[in-house]
């Protein structure tokens, strides 16, 4: 242990702890910006600088270890002076137009400069803007970008893809695309974990919204829309509602008042999901010698889109199942349309995703099953959804909590948790175990894969057949994964992939918090709301019972093929 | 009003006199990466603050120079985009300037621009279309100098930080990681990690080489690490020299089972059969070869595999060979008269001694032609065998010796005499053949040559005579690439060609390495090569170990830098040392050796490596 003071005050803390989180015990805050924990601790905004008696130059609190009898001042006139300058620096190399920006007021630098009381700048404004295809989903502001390198190294460390590098040298020094490729050349998978860890505006992704109002007020288009699992862990963040204020009942009622015209919930396709993958699985499974294993689940567009670039040969091992996402817009055209009696040719097919790669994944040529467009016509982060909340100036706190429409909305338990890493897998396994044996197993029988861990593992016995199972999250550990399997270090049956470290809870296009990770306490969410719900088994859900029974037959049927399925060899990433 | 006044410097003049200093030892600490045309536009800004004003080519005209370079750096020209035309035009005013600026400060500066424009046009280009540096700079970023400049990769700063903290075994263990010869390079390397040492941003470059002799004789016997489960595959390598030495050991603690196959009676190459002992005690080079061969390295010596039965019963027996023979065969000097008795060559000599076989130089008048390192060696080393008069033959200056500067001051101290400025023209013989004295042209430098080197020409002067009885030849040394020609291995001007990676183009699992392939060159990077032949023979082998070493670098101390002088070496007397084979240098103490590695800035954990680019912990 080693002993310190802090602003006169005394403090134990274990060895190599830094300055920054010695601090923090004392319940004292070092401002910084650059600095992500476990990420990014470079010392690069130098925000974070603190005196050290005795010494004329500063440290950086966020990677100077402390140590024994060390006195540190985070407030001293020379800190606050440097701190000052050093802010205004930044300002004067960043495009400070915060009424325009995406992240006004989620902003770590607009707060910082609120906080320390910038109020002008002695320096000359030289943020330049740069070109960038304003459609592409995922968008680059250079003249915002503050060179805090969390982009490239949140894609480096954690996605191991390295889209992003170091562009320029010397004074002009940015953030560009690694070896001066394009966008479109560089593999990027579209998770948009680089814009999660921007701490400022300079990351975003494609706005949609103007489309949405549109298609809204446009009389002729049914609007018709599915929320995915993880955006009810996190919608009330982006509108700034209490934790217990943020219930999926509320949100519901918010974009009723939006003018959706039919409001569902992607867990029913999620059950769907389970059916088809489930099936598939099991199929695989009888007929092992013409299949390689593992089979890897597919209802991620960053995953598929990494699978694609990276390892080609390991597509055909890929579950041909749709994405949730997908299963409801090829439903929605199709059996849906014909329940609800509405002319399908007028249906506005809308998502509400954690997620950026599913506005990719919607615009896949393949993703169009009827004569009426793609299945589904355009995809809302939750970022988004909020923002269109806040444009109407719906007071979410304020509203009585609604329900889905009808048979749609239902889901169950195990279609909630696909928003967390691992719940495919224990929603697979729950059906899975079911179809083979004809009895529900204990719905906590496979909570082993459960938990924030990257890459996680679990064998289970299922009617004497014994399976190996792997979770991962983040495309590193993915990576890793694939390699081991090919150094043959490691087997398994079945494996679930999440691009995302924590699935889809911490997903691209979930609200931002600029020095937080977020994924493992929303996920833990969607555990309660599985707990709590009386059907915990997809295959016990009964509108996809209904669903079969009226219109698919059964799982892997000709029709299910045709809708639900898609072969992942055909899809064009280069886009 | 006085009629003359003695000058005296004001505080603004001696403020900015010391800021000249501080820039030149700036420029000298240049991290590797930077962007080409941002220097040239940065150069060229200072070469303008010269100007005089007098003359509009200077005047106006750099400045107009530094406005298009600006607009090359940001693409944009007058608010439009900048083209490819901008070039001409930059080299038209650029000529202009230096056909018509009426002084060096004018005309030099746009010669500096026309140089860029010749020897980095892509750089130019890149930003001009894409408004961005060329890949290739953007590949090069890495900031710790000293790490980027050793060719062996030698971390550094973390061995540094472990002498400061006296923790000299797992300084070793640490070198060792990428170089097996901790004492010899303690020794003898001439330290390319100095020269960029960003410590010069304040006073001067760490001495590094200091510190790792301080490492190395404060050390306990530190053994080597264990080797990896055996993979039954065999690896020879032929000659014991330094390049090979390496790859032998790294090779044996990958597991695999190598045998180094080596010419002479012992193993060092010219660690044993170049450099003097004075230099390198022997003890001290068997200290590195005994850990060497503990990783379990089989060596068979007195063995000349120069034969093509040898070869293809290599080639069979084992599943790669490594290819390590060294520069060994002496140049000819090429004027009349070399082939008579008393002229020898310096390789030949130093050969000798190494197998202990000293020559009697007593009362002998001896001359040695050549400037660098190895003339220097022969030089000290025929003062030590009793010659009652050296004299050095060199046709350039003193300043132009490639020869260690401390080298040429170690043996003008011992009492060399510098005879520069000398072409060697002929060797008179008496009538038995014997060496009866040097006749050489006294030479005046002249303009540069096309390295940018001052060229010497013979100056109007008669021929000069030195008297001796014994000449050496220190002019440079070859390869007897003879008998791998024959083979069909590709030879270019004397020395094997081999890619970078150390493989042979057309020949699976021959690579080869070290002087015998850069030609004479410095004992780290023939130990680079040996270790880039390691890991690239272990690949081809189907194998990817991985060399690392447990040993945690200590965190920073932190503390401010003031400006703090550099810790030379000291050596031993002049007059007591130059009759004996004993080291001539020596260690630090333990205080200037604190001191000395408290001076290191830790690249490793300050700036861009903080970020990026830091420790390379295995390969």
């Amino acid at each position: 242990m080693v002993k310190l003071t802090i602003d006169g005050r005394t403090v134990k803390v274990e060895e190599g702890t830094t300055i920054l989180n010695a601090a923090l015990k004392l319940d004292i805050h070092i401002p910084h910006l650059c600095y992500f924990e476990g990420l990014n601790e470079i010392g690069a905004c130098r925000v974070c600088a603190v005196e050290v008696k005795g010494k004329e130059q500063l440290v950086a609190a966020c990677n100077t270890h402390v140590t024994e009898g060390m006195e540190v001042f985070t407030n001293s006139p020379k800190v606050r002076k440097t701190r000052k300058v050093n802010v205004r620096l930044i300002l004067s190399d960043h495009d400070c137009k915060c009424a325009t920006c995406a992240r006004s007021g989620n902003c770590a630098l607009q707060s910082l400069a609120t906080d320390l009381g910038i109020l002008e700048n002695p320096y000359i404004n030289v943020a330049e803007e740069k070109k960038w295809d304003r459609t592409y989903p995922l968008i680059r502001d250079d003249s915002k970008c503050i060179k805090c390198m969390r982009c490239i190294q949140v894609c480096d460390k954690i996605q191991s893809l390295g889209v992003w590098d170091l562009s320029g040298t010397g004074y002009r020094t940015t953030v560009g695309v690694t070896g001066n490729k394009t966008m479109e050349e560089a593999n990027c998978t579209l998770c948009g974990q680089c814009i999660t860890h921007c701490p400022v505006g300079a990351l975003r992704s494609r706005s949609d919204i103007e489309i949405m109002f549109d298609a809204i007020a446009d009389p002729d288009i049914i609007t018709m829309v599915q929320i995915a699992p993880a955006v009810r862990t996190a919608w009330g963040e982006e509108i700034g509602l209490a934790k217990e204020k943020s219930t999926l009942g509320r949100l519901v009622s918010a974009m009723r008042r939006l003018g959706f015209d039919y409001i569902f919930d992607t867990n029913f396709s999620a059950d769907m999901t389970i059916m088809e993958e489930g099936s598939e699985f099991l199929e695989r499974l009888a007929h092992k010698d013409k299949h390689d294993f593992p089979m890897f689940t597919s209802c991620c567009p960053g995953w598929i889109r990494f699978a694609r670039s990276q390892y080609p040969e390991i597509v055909p091992q890929l579950s041909t199942a749709k994405s949730p996402q997908q299963m409801f817009g090829a439903l929605s055209k199709t059996y849906i349309a014909e329940c609800l009696g509405v002319d399908p040719s007028k249906i506005f097919s809308v998502s509400v995703m954690p997620c950026m790669a599913k506005k990719y994944e919607s615009t896949v040529p393949d993703m169009a099953s009827t004569e009426y467009g793609q299945d589904v016509d355009l995809v809302l982060t939750t970022r988004e959804i909020g923002r269109m909340i806040r444009a109407d100036h719906i007071r979410a706190d304020e509203l009585k909590e609604e329900a889905f429409d009808e048979f749609f909305g239902e889901g169950t338990g195990a279609a909630v948790i696909f928003g967390a890493t691992g719940g495919v897998m224990e929603a697979a396994l729950r059906s899975a175990y079911y179809l083979v044996t004809g009895k529900n197993p204990n719905p906590e029988a496979f909570k082993d894969v459960r938990g924030i861990a990257g890459w996680k593992e679990a064998s289970f016995e299922i009617e004497g057949i014994p399976l190996k199972v792997a979770v991962v999250s983040g495309l590193r550990n993915a990576r890793e994964l694939i390699l081991a399997l090919k150094r043959g270090e490691v087997k398994y049956d079945f494996v679930e992939v999440m691009a995302c470290p924590g699935g889809c809870s911490g997903g691209g296009g979930q609200p931002i918090h600029a020095f937080e990770e977020m994924a493992e306490e929303r996920g833990k969410i969607l555990y309660g709301l599985d707990r709590m719900n009386d059907l915990r088994f997809s295959h016990e859900n009964p509108t996809v019972q209904k669903v079969y029974e009226e219109f698919l037959e059964k799982p892997l049927s000709e029709k299910a093929h045709h809708l639900l399925h898609t072969d992942y060899n055909n899809w064009d990433s280069k886009k | 009003m006085s009629r003359l006044d003695f000058k005296t410097r004001d505080r603004a003049e001696r403020t900015v006199e010391g800021l000249y200093r501080d820039l030149e030892r700036r420029i000298i600490a240049s991290p590797p990466g930077l962007c080409p045309v941002d220097m040239a536009s940065a150069f060229l800004k200072l070469c303008h603050a010269q100007t005089c004003g007098k003359c509009v080519p200077c005047r106006v005209g750099l400045g107009q120079l530094e406005n298009l370079l600006q607009d090359v750096l940001s693409s944009r020209r007058r608010e439009k985009p900048v083209t490819l035309d901008i070039i001409p035009l930059i080299e038209k005013t650029a000529q202009a300037i230096y056909d018509s600026a009426d002084c060096a400060i004018g005309y030099e500066a746009a010669n500096m621009v026309l140089k860029g424009i010749k020897g980095f046009r892509e750089d130019y280009e890149e930003h001009i279309l894409h408004g961005r540096c060329s890949a290739s700079i953007q590949k090069q970023r890495q900031s710790i100098a000293c790490v980027e400049l050793c060719p062996a990769g030698v971390d550094v700063p973390g061995y540094t930080s472990l002498v400061r903290e006296g923790r000299c075994e797992d300084a070793v263990k640490l070198i060792r990681k990428d170089n097996p010869f901790p004492t010899v390079c303690a020794l003898i390397c001439e330290h390319p990690c100095e020269a960029r040492c960003r410590r010069n941003m304040i006073d001067s470059s760490v001495n590094i080489r200091g510190l790792k002799r301080y490492a190395v004789d404060n050390a306990k016997n530190v053994p080597v690490p264990e080797r990896m489960p055996p993979t039954g595959k065999k690896v020879a390598v032929i000659g014991g020299g330094p390049t090979g030495l390496t790859a032998a050991y790294y090779l044996s603690l990958m597991g695999h089972q190598v045998k180094i196959f080596e010419k002479r009676e012992q193993l060092g190459g010219m660690l044993r059969y170049g450099i003097p002992s004075y230099r390198l005690p022997r003890e001290r080079l068997q200290e590195d070869i005994d850990a060497i061969l503990s990783a379990g390295v089989e060596v068979e010596t007195n063995c000349d595999m120069a034969n093509e039965a040898a070869t293809d019963a290599i080639r069979k027996e084992y599943d790669a060979m490594y290819i390590g023979i060294g520069a060994h065969i002496h140049k000819e000097i090429g004027i009349p008269g070399e082939y008579s008795r008393g002229v020898i060559s310096a390789v030949e000599m130093l050969r000798g001694i190494g197998d202990g076989s000293m020559p009697d130089f007593a009362g002998k008048e001896v001359v040695v032609i050549g400037g660098g390192n190895v003339a220097m060696d022969v030089a000290r080393t025929a003062k030590r065998l009793g010659a009652s008069n050296v004299s050095i033959v060199y046709r350039r200056r003193k300043d132009d010796m490639t020869a260690l500067p401390e080298e040429v001051d170690g043996a003008i101290a011992e009492g060399c005499n510098l005879l520069a400025l000398k072409k060697p023209a002929r060797i008179e013989a008496n009538a038995d053949g014997v060496v009866q004295r040097l006749w050489v042209k006294p030479q005046i430098i002249g303009t540069n040559d096309n390295a940018g080197r001052p060229s010497p020409v013979d100056a109007d002067l008669p021929e000069e005579e030195v008297p001796c009885q014994i000449i050496i030849s220190a002019i440079g040394q070859a390869t007897d690439t003879a008998h791998f020609e024959k083979l069909g291995i590709p030879i270019n001007r004397g020395t094997i060609k081999a890619q970078s990676s150390s493989g042979i183009d057309g020949f699976p699992g021959i690579f080869a390495g070290g002087d015998c392939v850069t030609g004479p060159s410095t004992v780290i990077a023939a130990i680079a090569a040996g270790k880039v032949a390691a890991a690239n023979i272990d690949a081809y082998l189907g194998y990817h170990h991985e060399i690392e070493v447990d040993v945690d670098i200590p965190e920073p101390v932190i503390e401010d830098k003031p400006a703090c002088g550099r810790i030379d070496l000291k050596v031993r007397l002049a007059k007591d040392r130059g009759g004996d084979f004993m080291e001539v240098e020596q260690g630090m103490t333990a205080q200037e050796a604190m001191q000395e590695a408290s001076r290191c800035l830790r690249c490793d954990r300050f700036g861009y490596s903080a970020f990026r680019g830091g420790r390379t912990s295995k390969w």
